[in-house]
């Protein structure tokens, strides 16, 4: 029962939390940067431009991630907080160049 | 194409199983049959509808509407999953004992397959959106393939909708008196796995903590990109790294729904003997 409680009390601190910004282009069915580096331990907003014209879902079983991205359209995604480590992502629709890493560090 | 058939199975997988269970669940139910499949094309309709809004919807809430939109979609679905399930322990085994003693629960039935109509719909509609979004995607992108690639979309939707019917096939040989409870169990698990995925979607919006996250990681063990992990996520909610409050979702939908169908059973025999 008390742990119930416990876990009621955490409900109201999600959100509250500055999130810093990072940006990520897909360009020609690819990520840019390939690369995003995060620090760890803290919630990171991520934000998804779509330069193609053509939807786009980024998928990240890592990150416990999806989202669908329109053409010429951009998308927010929370991040973490995460522990250090490196977490891929693919852009689902054309995974065989949409590929990419977040590492929190 | 055949990345192409994955991704079209996957999205297609998890409503053809619900709309198995849910045939299967309601078999005795008088016109669920009719239901159903208004519910599946109301799905589709809605499906089109939804993918032509993704940027109106997306850019709603700074940028989280998507997920906000998934998250109450998918309430909807628990609720009206639960109170299916609520409704068939207490009618159910009448029903399959014996359809005149129950007329009196076909009005009721009515009302009861209109919210089978509202899960199919839903469960359409969810996944359907982003195979329409994909599909366009492949129609709109220049070089050749597009027919190779639509092809694969085709045996994707094939495969998916085979297995829901195996599903379904497989229910209906089950003998009667395990019927009810195994239909019962799988159409709870799938209501706790909605709602687990529910607290995914409001973690990604950022709208709730993710408490722990992940709590384990099994994708090593059974990852959810093979069929087996596919199946499971669709039909018990396994997820290889979930989020301790998508657990704490699912328990609190797993015993709330099985509370509330032990205590509309036990009122059951009650009402039998007045009558």
């Amino acid at each position: 029962m008390k742990k119930w409680l416990w876990i009621l009390c955490c409900l109201p601190v999600a959100g509250v939390a500055a999130d810093e910004v990072y940006v990520l282009r897909i360009k020609d069915h690819r990520f840019i940067p390939a690369e995003v580096s995060i620090p760890a331990g803290v919630k990171v907003k991520l934000v998804l431009e779509n330069q193609d014209s053509t939807p786009e879902e980024f998928d990240s079983h890592a990150l416990n991630r999806e989202k669908v991205v329109l053409g010429k359209g951009s998308s927010t995604i929370y991040l973490g907080p995460l522990s250090a480590g490196r977490y891929p992502f693919t852009g689902e629709f054309h995974a065989d160049t949409a590929q990419g890493v977040v590492i929190a560090q | 194409m055949f990345a192409t058939a994955v991704i079209v199975f996957r999205e297609v997988l998890e409503a053809a199983l619900i709309i198995g269970i849910l045939a299967a669940a309601t078999r005795n139910v008088a016109g669920s049959r009719r239901w159903l499949v208004a519910g599946l094309l109301a799905g589709l309709c809605g499906s089109a509808l939804v993918a032509a809004s993704t940027d109106v919807i997306g850019a709603f809430a700074d940028g989280i509407g998507q997920e906000l939109f998934n998250a109450i979609v998918l309430a909807i679905a628990v609720l009206m999953l639960a109170w299916h399930n609520i409704w068939m322990s207490s009618h159910g085994a009448a029903l399959a004992r014996d359809a005149k003693a129950v007329g009196k629960a076909i009005l009721e039935g009515r009302s009861a397959c209109s919210a089978l109509m509202l899960i199919v719909g839903i469960a359409v509609l969810r996944e359907g959106s982003e195979t329409v979004l994909f599909i366009y995607g492949i129609a709109a992108s220049e070089g050749g393939g597009h027919g190779a690639m639509l092809f694969g979309g085709l045996c994707g939707v094939l495969a998916g909708s085979a297995l829901g019917y195996t599903v379904y096939a497989g229910l209906l040989r089950l003998p009667l008196r395990w019927f009810f409870s195994a239909t019962s169990v799988m159409v709870l698990l799938l209501a706790a796995s909605m709602a687990s995925q529910a607290a995914h979607f409001l973690i990604q919006a950022d709208v709730i903590t993710s408490w722990v996250a992940p709590l384990w990681d099994t994708s090593d063990v059974l990852s959810e990109k093979s069929v087996f992990g596919m199946v499971l996520h669709s039909l018990v909610g396994y997820d290889s790294h979930p989020a301790g409050m998508q657990l704490v979702f699912y328990v609190c939908a797993l015993s709330l729904i099985s509370l509330a169908m032990r205590y509309v059973s036990r009122l059951q025999p009650a009402q039998l003997k007045k009558n």
